[in-house]
């Protein structure tokens, strides 16, 4: 039965191009208290542009109505449960928009003297040493823009090292269970990727790892706990084995929300990690972005760290600039400072004991889920998992519906899908994160949601291989989209 | 829920990883502060920073309004917190904004499709000139000495590791503009990409057409890069570019202290399939109604992993959603008209200075003054933030600022960096001809 959602009227609603008519207009400029000045004059005529063609002119109200009126198609966390695996989507408080637009921290210019910087510079100093106590790390750089920013960041920190060493070596060792990034950024960083097959338990294979680790690799991608949202129960063999060959240990901190408090990366081995603020430190996903991938690392790799560093002398903070070993700039200026706002707010609002409580929630929550769901799914990799727990739709597969189908289904009892296909070693994966923002009457419809389903599939597949039906826009069509792509308006 | 977790204390959940790796003493974190106090923590810090200046920055980062509309929009709760539009059915109002977003960037720049967005101006550097690389099978880069020199460093960063050699041309001393000649003389047929900013670092308005002449004929494709996006509602689109990159924090974005902002890249049609970043296209449900959905996947990592044209996951969405509102705030006759006031403004302002190029400029231009710490700290006294000293990115323009006037500068702020700056320049020039 679907009880959390009913349908209900939604605006229809034309492209603003569309709904565009000359000479509309939505903005008010002050009058010029200087004299105006020939364009064609100050930038030459062959310079200077004709209208810009197609471009929007509407109201004020029919932009606000549009913007609206789009917004309303969308689902979002503010509706409820968004149990994406891997994106950790929590809630996103408000109280941290609000302090990313206070008028001197948003309004400050990169370029503005350090002198008159001093509270931007706290705030990175700050989050800097909050995230190393919770890492376990001894340095962290803020400058990398996103989760996969982060990892070619602290790939490249890898090579810097053994280039100085002598040799950058040639291969980075990434288990099969990887999310895409992985092995995409390791080719960016000029590396090999070889693909290393995970043990029956869905970990990596400690023999297969010690018969891969040589001379030629550089490290090895890990991602703790796993994309099963398993613990990778021999990570402290793991780290041994790559060390003793000269390699390094790289983590993939996606899925720290499973450990902020409990455990460190820091004590396990790990040289280098990356962390997603825009999912552990919940800053807004804003349907794609912006994030923040913050790299923490060990002393051996500070040396490489990109320029510049924050640099504390006395009461004073400075940019330090001359870093001879510096991998460089990975971004202009200092990092997404507006994301670092956000998640220092989210942390110190926390506290210590707060981030515990947050970590243990969100494990809770997951495995209520895996609990109530097991009888229903098949879970492939029965260890006990942390944050997240992957089913495979293998029983549901025998009677012709797929896990993306089920994910549609979900559509139409008010939940947004789980994520689907993913990670690649689960036959046809479910994968699901609550994250801690649930509470129990939540998790509870989701579940009864999922045992319906299931039960669907069994007495009618066919109803959840045409889902969705309760939504303004039913099934897309995204075959013809990429076989004919259609990637901007044209006048008719 | 304990219970049907057969845990007596959710502790118990976390008992099966090693001793060895748990942490057994509490984050030593201070514990939690209420709304309040979070609120008094960053008004503290915003203080710190210094509060009532002027500023005439720009170099990558200009101070423009910000229409009411844009927070309005990027703050609703459907756009905010929901997540990438991997689920087209409950995300078109996310998907129909990317397109609108991606056809305006093609209005704008003249190219025929641009991707949903960038991390920012910097990144989308290496990613144009790894597209031209490929696209050409040619791997050496050709990058003008008046490219932002915080862009050139990340594009060196990403460079490096890639058998992608990067040179750089310069630029004529006396107009500020690119050095052609010296581009022709560098030229090769091993050179995959030909980079190159308008208007540049210097505020300068440069020589596309010709550039892309010489690109051209030796294969290569040309990037064009724009920091400041204002400029393109007066300006010629660089239609004559392979690629074009660049900044949207002109769009609505604060300055926040170097990010988030939101880059671009757009292309000609031939070169789509090496495209990085996420496209939304148009299509239909199976109602036969129009809808949007993310496409041209096979490009990106998580299907292509190593082979990927970039490992961008997570890019921009937000803030180019806030570019996006801007745009249609603004719209056709708006962008226009900001555009013109900019120029107006920083034409005023030359008209005080002692501009060091002659080369026709949009809203920033380099001063002569001399000394610019002196100048500037002369400035801050009159709670004025100057322009930004050069001789950082170029030694041979210690003497000079970059100085930047938008819609938002005053009249009588600009009077008043007239009247500080030239007589200190005054002073100093009298002093070397003594
Ligand atoms: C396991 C994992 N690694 C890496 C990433 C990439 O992070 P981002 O999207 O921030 O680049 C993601 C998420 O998208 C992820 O789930």
């Amino acid at each position: 039965m679907i009880n959390k959602v009913r349908q209900h009227l939604s605006q229809n609603e034309a492209l603003l191009f569309e709904r565009s008519s000359p000479g509309k207009k939505a903005y008010q400029l002050p009058e010029l208290d200087v004299p105006a000045v020939d364009a064609a004059e100050a930038l030459g005529a062959e310079n200077v542009r004709a209208e810009i063609e197609g471009f929007p002119e509407v109201s004020e109200v029919e932009a606000i109505r549009h913007f609206t009126r789009l917004s309303t198609w969308n689902y979002a966390i503010d509706h409820g449960m968004y149990p994406l695996g891997s994106c950790t989507m929590k809630y996103n408080p408000r109280i941290n928009e609000l302090v990313a637009r206070i008028d001197g921290l948003a309004w400050a210019h990169p370029y503005q003297p350090e002198a008159l910087s001093q509270g931007c510079m706290q705030v990175m100093e700050r989050l800097e040493l909050m995230l190393a106590e919770i890492t376990g790390m001894d340095a962290v750089t803020l400058q990398p823009a996103a989760g996969a920013h982060g990892e070619l960041t602290g790939i490249l920190l890898i090579r810097a090292l053994l280039e100085k060493r002598g040799n950058p070596r040639k291969k980075i060792l990434i288990p099969d269970s990887a999310h895409g990034t992985n092995p995409a950024t390791a080719a960016i960083a000029g590396y090999a990727v070889e693909n290393i097959k995970s043990s029956s338990t869905g970990g990596v294979d400690l023999a297969a790892l010690e018969g891969l680790v040589n001379e030629d690799v550089a490290a090895l991608m890990v991602t703790n706990p796993n994309t099963l949202g398993v613990f990778e129960e021999n990570i402290i063999r793991v780290a041994e084995i790559l060390h003793r060959k000269g390699a390094m240990l790289y983590m993939d901190g996606a899925n720290m929300n499973a450990l902020v408090g409990m455990a460190r990366p820091g004590d396990f081995g790990v040289d280098v990690l990356h962390l997603n603020l825009h999912k552990t430190f919940s800053t807004p996903h804003g349907g794609g972005g912006p994030g923040a991938g913050p790299v923490c690392v060990k002393k051996v790799l500070e040396p490489f760290l990109p320029t510049p560093r924050l640099k504390r002398s006395g009461k004073k903070l400075t940019f330090d600039y001359k870093r001879k070993n510096s991998i460089g700039r990975v971004k202009a200026f200092y990092g997404n400072f507006g994301v670092l706002v956000r998640a220092l707010a989210y942390i110190l609002a926390h506290g210590g004991p707060g981030l515990r409580n947050a970590t243990m929630d969100a494990v809770l929550n997951a495995v209520y889920i895996r609990k109530q769901l097991e009888p229903y799914f098949d879970l492939p990799y029965p260890s006990p998992n942390m944050h997240e727990v992957v089913f495979s739709d293998d029983r549901q597969a025998k009677l012709g519906v797929r896990t993306g189908e089920i994910a549609k289904r979900l559509i139409d009892y008010g939940f947004h899908p789980y994520t689907v296909s993913f990670p690649l070693i689960v036959h046809g994966a479910l994968m699901i994160e609550p994250t801690e923002t649930e509470g129990k009457l939540e998790l509870d419809q989701f579940i009864e949601a999922m045992i319906s389903i299931a039960k669907e599939v069994e007495t009618d597949p066919e109803l959840v291989k045409n889902a969705p039906y309760g939504t303004r826009t039913s099934k897309v069509d995204e075959v013809t989209a990429a076989r004919k792509p259609v990637l901007r308006w044209k006048p008719a | 829920m304990l219970d049907v977790c057969g845990a007596g204390s959710p502790e118990e959940l976390f008992s099966h990883l090693p001793e060895a790796a748990r942490l057994h003493r509490p984050l030593d974190l201070p514990p939690g502060i209420s709304e309040y106090e979070i609120v008094e923590y960053f008004t503290r810090r915003a203080e710190e920073n210094g509060i009532g200046y002027t500023s005439f920055l720009g170099a990558g980062v200009y101070r423009h309004y910000r229409p009411v509309l844009v927070d309005t929009v990027v703050s609703r709760g459907e756009f905010l917190t929901s997540y990438t539009p991997y689920q087209a059915e409950i995300s078109q109002g996310t998907l129909t904004a990317i397109f609108e977003f991606q056809t305006m960037i093609c209005q704008l720049t003249g190219m025929d499709v641009a991707n949903a967005s960038m991390y920012d101006g910097s990144t989308a550097v290496p990613e144009a000139a790894m597209m031209a690389v490929r696209a050409t099978g040619k791997g050496r880069v050709l990058v003008a000495k008046t490219v932002h020199p915080e862009y050139r460093e990340v594009l060196r960063t990403y460079a490096r590791n890639q058998g992608m050699p990067v040179e750089e041309f310069g630029y004529v001393d006396g107009a500020g503009t690119l050095d052609l000649e010296d581009l022709e003389r560098k030229m090769d047929d091993f050179t995959g990409a030909v980079i190159l900013q308008s208007p540049n670092f210097f505020g300068i308005v440069d020589q596309v057409k010709a550039a892309a002449e010489i690109a051209h004929k030796r294969g290569a494709l040309l990037v064009v890069i724009f920091t400041e996006a204002v400029s393109l509602g007066i300006l010629e689109p660089p239609a004559d570019a392979d690629i074009v990159a660049g900044e949207l924090q002109s769009f609505a974005i604060t300055p926040s202290y170097g990010g988030p902002y939101a880059g671009i890249i757009a292309t000609k049609e031939k070169l789509i399939r090496q495209m990085p970043g996420r496209l939304v296209g148009q299509t239909t449900d199976s109602r036969g109604n129009r809808a949007f959905c993310l496409t041209l996947a096979t490009r990106e990592q998580h299907i292509r992993r190593e082979k990927a044209t970039s490992n961008i996951c997570t890019n921009q969405a937000l803030i180019a959603l806030m570019a996006t509102v801007f745009m249609s705030v603004y719209g056709k006759l708006g962008l226009r008209e900001l555009a013109e006031q900019n120029l107006a403004k920083s034409h005023y302002l030359a008209g005080k200075l002692t501009p060091r190029f002659s080369g026709k400029f949009f809203n920033e231009f380099v001063a002569k003054v001399g000394s610019p710490d002196a100048v500037n700290k002369a400035l801050l006294k009159k709670k004025i933030i100057g322009g930004l000293p050069l001789g950082r990115f170029y030694p041979e323009l210690a003497d000079c600022i970059l100085i930047c006037a938008t819609e938002m500068s005053r009249k009588g702020d600009m009077d008043t960096v007239g009247q500080v700056v030239q007589p200190a320049a005054a002073t100093e020039a009298a002093e070397v001809l003594a």
